[in-house]
């Protein structure tokens, strides 16, 4: 159907394909069980214009090494399972395409910050422990799946000022991506403080106090530097750094 | 402490010092840069009050902003209870240090022991 090469054929049903490229993997290799020792591996794989840097590193293991380790499911941004550095920059593989990459060759790494359990796979314990310390759900006594109570009506503008932070998919790019969270072991990390505020800033939440409590610690809220790293990796678009200003607000008594 | 409290005190230390030595450093145009920092004009400086309590001011203010500012930086570079205790407890000692040190300088030379 198509050759590498710049030929560009046309399908008889009119559908047109790109003509076949090629580009060099370079997969960060990593296995404790066997050495300590880390090193690249390079891949030549043929890519389509519509070719995401999953859909390659899963060419890789069909055809070339099936022992690559990845995590991986819904491969449309939906998950946050496939978490990585492509190219030095944290990103979703389902969710980059190598044709925006502009480069022959594509460094893949796993995400910093997080330990390395093999390859490209990287444990999520810390995350999803600060992600359940800041309490991530609506705390209110009168639920409103209690029969006879009603429902919480919320105007636009209440949703208005959380509904973004609820776009999270923890896939810890924000925490990869935070310069503080490489240095300080104990900081709670953007992902988590994004979650704080969007239960904080929902008017059907009771549970502020708590929460800012738990944020209020020589590893909370404060160590966080404002490089802004993490709003830039965000794949769906949620600013951690503007909610953690405005939580600030809410400890040094600008907001109520 | 919470760190809310500590850090509003940061932040406002750190403008209250801005304000006080830009005071400061407004009394050396008084007169000319040079000799503003001559030995009599400095001793002069201390022996009036009001200046002399200005500088104990930005000495207390740029203690507490300064060390609170190390604790920070110490705390993001290494963890665990025993390091947070001793650099906690370092910074307010070497804190307390300083003030007492300039104190000591500043009341004795405004007193005319110097």
């Amino acid at each position: 159907m198509t050759s590498e090469g710049l030929q560009i054929s046309k399908e008889e049903s009119g559908i047109i394909v790109s003509p076949t490229k090629t580009i060099t993997l370079r997969i960060f290799r990593y296995n404790p069980k066997i050495n300590n020792e880390s090193k690249f591996d390079e891949f030549k794989i043929p890519y389509q214009r519509w070719t995401t840097v999953l859909d390659a590193i899963l060419e890789v293991k069909k055809h070339l090494d099936h022992s690559i380790a990845v995590r991986y499911s819904c491969r449309q941004a939906s998950c946050g399972s496939c978490g990585m550095k492509i190219n030095g920059r944290p990103a979703l593989a389902c969710f980059t395409k190598i044709s925006e990459l502009n480069s022959d060759v594509i460094t893949i790494e796993p995400m910093n910050n997080f330990p390395i359990i093999r390859d490209l796979a990287v444990g999520f314990e810390r995350m999803f422990s600060t992600h359940k310390k800041i309490k991530p759900y609506i705390i209110n006594e009168e639920s409103e799946i209690n029969p006879g109570t009603k429902e919480f009506l919320q105007t636009p503008e209440d949703v208005e000022k959380y509904i973004q932070f609820s776009s999270c998919i923890k896939c810890g790019l924000c925490n990869s991506a935070c310069p503080t969270m490489a240095t300080d072991s104990s900081f709670v990390g953007p992902q988590a403080l994004a979650q704080a505020y969007r239960y904080v800033a929902d008017n059907r939440d009771k549970g502020k106090d708590d929460r800012l409590k738990i944020i209020d610690d020589s590893h909370g809220i404060f160590r966080c530097h404002f490089a802004g790293s993490c709003s830039q990796v965000c794949p769906k678009g949620v600013d951690p750094a503007m909610g953690i200003q405005l939580l600030r607000g809410y400890l040094l008594g600008f907001r109520d | 402490m919470r760190e809310s409290v500590i850090m509003k005190i940061h932040y406002g230390t750190a403008l209250a010092s801005v304000a006080l030595v830009a005071v400061h450093i407004l009394f050396r145009l008084t007169q000319g840069f040079a000799e503003s920092l001559q030995y009599e004009s400095v001793i002069a400086n201390y022996e009036f009050l009001p200046y002399a309590g200005m500088l104990e001011i930005i000495l207390i203010l740029l203690s507490i902003h300064g060390f609170n500012g190390l604790r920070v930086i110490l705390l993001e570079l290494k963890q665990g209870p025993t390091f947070e205790k001793s650099v906690s407890y370092g910074c307010i000692a070497a804190m307390a240090l300083i003030i007492l040190y300039g104190s000591r300088t500043i009341f004795m030379t405004s007193m005319g022991m110097v």
